[in-house]
């Protein structure tokens, strides 16, 4: 399908441009009259007219097809009293059957019968969707070809069209937020229809097992998100008392002391840290931390956990130093030089006029950096999904196991997702959580370093 | 006070101050030295763990391919030798590795070779037919276990029950590295193979090729739209609320944790718009919105750099506003935009999160060829093999993570280059 | 010199804003066919913001607003309905600083012929290459290197250059926005004998701050000072005879 849409949008393209351009070109010879605009410009337009509107239902085409035709199947599927079924897997097996890449022997007929409608159905889908390109193609060109006169002002048109592409290009962000808010607005709701929101916010109990089968004895489950908040807040400082001190002087020393020779080497190969995948942090939090966390924790007698917070929160400290080093380091270095010199013209010494000067004149920025490492540390995810805990446990001896937000909506997506179960839509509730407050520490943090810089501007 | 008194307080209190000054150079000094020293360490941790993966260990073995045992003639068409008795013919070899096994011994020898030799022996036979009816020694996979044992990655001075290998099945190999019939070789199946159960033939090109696919997603859909949304935002867009709601938009969108994203994609493109799961296309997408600010605000800086002199002279001889942009301003930026991209790539890259959710952890044993086909991705992988109990798996994630650092470094270096190749300073 | 009385460009009543600060007062003048006007006057006068209304390049500016009326040819062209592309292929530009294409040199000059699709054919593209860089008197100096850089060019080859890349779409009008401040005097000489000789096809304005070369191009001159026009007339007059004290104040380097 890939392949012959591409030929025949090649060949549309090249037709509805000789068109445009064949059409204006008979218009000034039969009028002999100078046309508002060049005659590739109304060739563009025409190309236009044929092109997108093609494209839109080739995209829709291939992003609804398989929906369409998935439904269709599944409400027209025989079911057998008694079986149980998986819409997923059983539409998988369909699927196989279909493309002849199931020989497992002995399918039951409906799955046959299925199965053949389904190649049908693709089929059907697949001539249509060439006859409506097709046709679209050339009721687009044709529409832009009655458009061509002498007076029509093509190039204007264009213009403006490119205008609308470019739109178009620049909402995908703001829709992508729409999207965000929606999706984690949307199944929060459906959360909290069954969950109370109180619940959630207020209880200490974090068991999200569901029964699998209705009326199941004895498990129900229960989504209080507070061990989950406090999880994520022990590691979030556990990282800060890393990452702040040694993030924070090895700004103050690159900015101030080192020589250019070292800024030279050491700003790159802190971006290196930075570049660092999280899941390579994870690995050795995993194989290396934990490990030493451990025996550390025995040689002064506390018996860790091999999901400490500590071993987390300590490799996710290392991950944010280069993030608070670069931040406080443009942040240092916007101080005014004048504030230096006055400091040191009175003969105080380095230390002296960082500590008594640039630091407090640095402090609202550094205070933003501060919060923006925050919120990176509370969304880090693959860290802690690999080295932090699974069991929610309200405490706060970071030798303990913990859980945090994103952990906890990891696993509650990671198997089967059933989006009419609580388990599966508490990633959701908690996604929502997560979003609102790493927003807000950005918002606060990028206001408060802005109204940092107007200072000193 | 007069100036003599306070000359005097001061060379007193100099000692004390200057003793400050250095002792706080020295703690940034020290901070500083701390990081690097991180950052070597976890390089070493990972390097040490993850060279041994690039080698396999393998055993001798002698088969023998009897044209009774395997039921073939030297005509056998190709499906007559796909059903050919390989499992037999190996079984004969495994039950003369040493003389005079017993039975229990011959189950212990078994467990010390792949489950892949099958394969390996019949592939043998389809490279060379002629061997038929003789004898071959053939160096073939051995198990994981044997493996993680000869490279010291497991000990064998733990108690038995806490071994995988009991000490019969030691003993048998160290015989084996006595006779020279077990060695160790470069490990193809590393790169050549996508995820398996078992450690000793698991690989990375199915990962690997998933990540590729995914990358080639996001570039084609972040790339146009970073370009057409900066070049609207910098050249085209009237400064008013909308404008403004747009840009605030991105530097925050820039700050959202990447599992958000993958919300979004479970929540909104498998759910709603039913994007096939699991595959490049929706990890793709995923990946492209979650890099696009970062693309932008690099799009832009590098459109900002262009001087407005040449989009003038473009303009003063009647070139309408995009062809003033899109013919001039546009290439002119075009180093620092690729080198945007390129970073947004590299970051993409290394993004695990999102794709989880998305669907992405599938256990999928072969290498897709396409962007709608069901892959991991090379951090998934990496994810995947972490968690995996067996510790075969543990120096597999290590020399992917070596592999993907590899390629993020040859990316930056890229970026590094075209910038300063190809960017001008005006 | 050959007198005529075909005006080319018409001004009246011409305010220009920028938000709430006026840069022109009711500026109205005639400039005629094929003679060089210079606008002259102290810096921040308004002179290149009214040369800039001509060709409606200050529309670039978001917070300008110009009102009144100037006519090209007795047409309209501050107005909302104005082709302003059209318009800017009658109208040449040649800025201060020398704004080369970074593309070679004879894409630099081809680029509007092809945009405005001036030429059916390469070879039809190369003759008015060759042509608008011969009458811009560049093509001695660079025949055999039209495909380098033009930014590889000497500032004063830039800018002749930008001469013959804003000829090459056959303009009638080239409006020059001090364009030998950038140059050094041999340079400048070389631009102001060709200024001369582009008289006789084309109309030209020319916004300078030497009253030196004012005088040495220009048949007619106009004085701005403060977003005012005070003065404008023959240039032999302005500058040995002027009607108004501040025109003698600044010419005689009082001010300025």
């Amino acid at each position: 399908m890939f392949f012959w849409s591409i030929v025949l949008i090649l060949i549309g393209i090249y037709s509805s441009y000789i068109l445009g351009k064949s059409r204006i070109k008979k218009l000034v010879y039969s009028t002999n009259l100078k046309p508002k605009s060049q005659y590739n410009y109304h060739a563009q337009y025409v190309l236009s007219w044929c092109l997108l509107p093609a494209l839109i239902v080739y995209f829709s085409w291939a992003i609804f097809e398989e929906q369409i035709i998935q439904n269709l199947i599944l409400d027209s599927f025989e079911y057998v009293e008694g079986a149980a079924y998986n819409d997923g897997l059983l539409l998988a097996e369909i699927r196989n059957v279909a493309n002849n890449t199931d020989f497992s022997e002995g399918k039951s007929q409906e799955i046959i019968n299925a199965a053949s409608q389904y190649k049908s159905l693709k089929l059907t889908s697949e001539i249509s969707f060439y006859i409506s390109i097709i046709i679209i193609m050339v009721l687009g060109s044709l529409y832009a070809v009655r458009k061509i006169n002498i007076q029509f002002n093509a190039q204007d048109t264009i213009e403006k069209y490119i205008k609308y592409i470019l739109i178009f290009c620049s909402s995908i962000a703001v829709l992508t937020t729409i999207g965000i808010i929606f999706s984690l607005i949307f199944e929060s709701f459906r959360f909290f229809s069954q969950v109370s929101i109180f619940e959630f916010l207020f209880s200490t109990e974090w068991y999200p097992f569901i029964p699998i089968r209705e009326g199941q004895a004895g498990a129900e489950g229960s989504f209080g998100a507070v061990p989950i908040f406090a999880g994520t807040f022990l590691v979030m400082i556990v990282a800060m008392c890393v990452a702040a001190p040694i993030g924070l002087l090895t700004a103050i020393y690159l900015s101030e002391y080192a020589s250019q020779k070292v800024r030279k080497t050491v700003k790159p190969l802190l971006e290196i840290l930075a570049g660092i995948p999280t899941i390579v942090y994870g690995f050795f939090a995993f194989v290396t931390v934990a490990p030493f966390v451990k025996s550390f924790g025995q040689s002064i007698g506390i018996d860790a956990s091999p999901t400490s917070a500590l071993a987390a929160g300590l490799v996710m400290g290392v991950m944010i130093i280069p993030f608070i080093s670069s931040l406080s380091d443009d942040v240092i270095n916007s101080v005014p030089q004048s504030l230096r010199e006055g400091s040191l013209g009175i003969g105080a010494n380095k230390a002296e006029t960082i500590k008594k000067v640039i630091l407090p004149a640095a402090l609202p920025g550094i205070v933003g950096a501060f919060l923006l490492a925050i919120s990176r540390a509370i969304g880090e995810t693959m860290i802690v999904v690999v080295a932090a805990g699974t069991a929610a446990n309200l405490t706060a001896n970071p030798f303990e196991n913990v859980t945090t937000v994103t952990v906890q909506i990891v696993v509650a997506l990671i198997g089967d997702q059933e989006f009419d179960n609580p388990r599966t839509l508490s990633a959701f509730a908690l996604g929502l959580v997560l979003f609102v407050i790493t927003l807000s520490l950005n918002v606060l943090a990028l206001r408060i370093v802005k109204k940092y810089r107007e200072r000193y501007e | 006070m007069n100036s003599i008194v306070a000359q005097e307080r001061i060379i007193a209190l100099r000692k004390k101050r200057s003793a400050q000054d250095l002792r706080f150079k020295y703690y940034g000094f020290i901070a500083m030295c701390l990081a690097l020293a991180v950052l070597v360490f976890l390089l070493y941790s990972i390097f040490s763990r993850g060279f041994s993966a690039f080698q396999k260990t393998t055993i001798l073995l002698e088969i023998n391919y009897d044209q009774e045992v395997l039921k073939l003639t030297p005509d056998s068409t190709d499906q007559e030798i796909e059903k050919g008795k390989f499992f037999k013919v190996k079984k004969n070899a495994l039950n003369n590795v040493f003389e005079n096994l017993s039975k229990s011994d011959a189950k212990l020898i078994k467990k010390l070779f792949s489950t892949n030799i099958d394969k390996e022996i019949k592939n043998y036979y389809i490279d060379n037919p002629s061997v038929l009816n003789t004898t071959q020694k053939l160096w073939v996979t051995a198990h994981s276990n044997v493996d993680q044992m000869l490279k010291g990655n497991s000990r064998r001075d733990v108690p038995e029950d806490r071994r995988k290998l009991n000490d019969i099945q030691l003993s048998f190999i160290d015989q084996l590295v006595e006779e020279d019939r077990i060695q160790k070789e470069f490990n193809n199946f590393f790169f050549t193979r996508a995820d398996s159960r078992h450690p000793e033939i698991a690989g990375i090109a199915g990962s690997f090729m998933g990540s590729l696919l995914t990358l080639f997603v996001v570039f084609i859909l972040s790339f146009p739209i970073a370009i057409g949304a900066s070049v609207y935002l910098e050249e085209f867009a009237p400064k008013n609320k909308l404008t403004e709601l747009i840009e605030v938009n991105i530097s925050n969108l820039a700050a959202v944790p990447s599992i958000v994203f993958g919300l979004l994609g479970l929540g909104v493109l498998l759910n709603v718009f039913g994007f096939p799961r699991s595959t490049p296309l929706v990890g793709g997408t995923v990946l492209a919105l979650m890099t696009l600010p970062t693309i932008i605000i690099a799009c832009r800086a590098s459109l900002k750099a262009v001087p407005p002199s040449i989009k003038e002279g473009a303009l003063a001889i009647g070139a309408t506003k995009s062809q003033a942009v899109f013919h001039h301003v546009v290439p002119l930026a075009l180093p620092g935009t690729l080198t945007g991209t390129i970073i947004g790539l590299a970051q993409a890259l290394g993004e695990t999160a999102p794709l989880i959710m998305i669907g992405m952890v599938a256990f999928i044993p072969n290498i897709p060829t396409g962007i709608t086909e069901p892959s991991a991705s090379l951090p998934v992988q990496i994810f995947l093999w972490v968690e995996s109990a067996e510790r075969g798996f543990q120096e597999k994630s290590a020399a992917a993570i070596m592999i993907i650092l590899l390629f993020l470094f040859m990316m930056n270096a890229l970026a590094v280059y075209l910038r300063n190749r190809f960017e001008k300073k005006w | 010199m050959v007198e005529n009385n075909n005006t080319k460009i018409s001004a009246k009543d011409v305010d220009v804003f920028y938000s709430e600060k006026q840069a022109l007062n009711k500026i109205s003048m005639d400039i005629k066919e094929k003679e060089v006007t210079a606008l002259i006057g102290p810096s921040g006068c308004g002179k290149s913001t009214f040369l800039r209304c001509i060709n409606r390049m200050n529309d670039l500016i978001e917070i300008c607003k110009v009102t009144g009326s100037i006519k090209v040819d007795n047409e309209e062209i501050i107005s909302s309905s104005t082709d302003v592309v059209s318009l800017r292929s009658k109208i040449g530009m040649v800025f201060q600083k020398p704004n080369p294409f970074p593309k070679s040199i004879f894409d630099n000059v081809a680029y509007g012929p092809s945009i405005h699709g001036l030429a059916d054919t390469k070879s039809d593209l190369e003759n008015i290459v060759i042509t608008s860089l011969k009458k811009a008197g560049l093509y001695n100096e660079v025949k055999d290197r039209l495909n380098e850089p033009g930014t590889s060019l000497s500032g004063g080859q830039q800018q002749r250059l930008c001469i013959a890349r804003a000829i090459a779409v056959n303009p009638e009008i080239i409006l020059m926005d001090e364009p030998c401040s950038a140059l050094d005097p041999i340079a400048t000489a070389i631009i102001e004998e060709l200024i001369d000789e582009l008289r006789l096809n084309y109309t030209i304005i020319i916004v300078t701050h030497s009253m030196q070369q004012a005088a040495r191009v220009s048949q007619k001159t106009c004085f701005f000072h403060l977003g005012e026009l005070i003065e404008s007339g023959e240039t032999n007059k302005i500058f040995t005879n002027p009607d108004n004290t501040k025109t003698q104040d600044y010419i005689t380097g009082r001010f300025g």
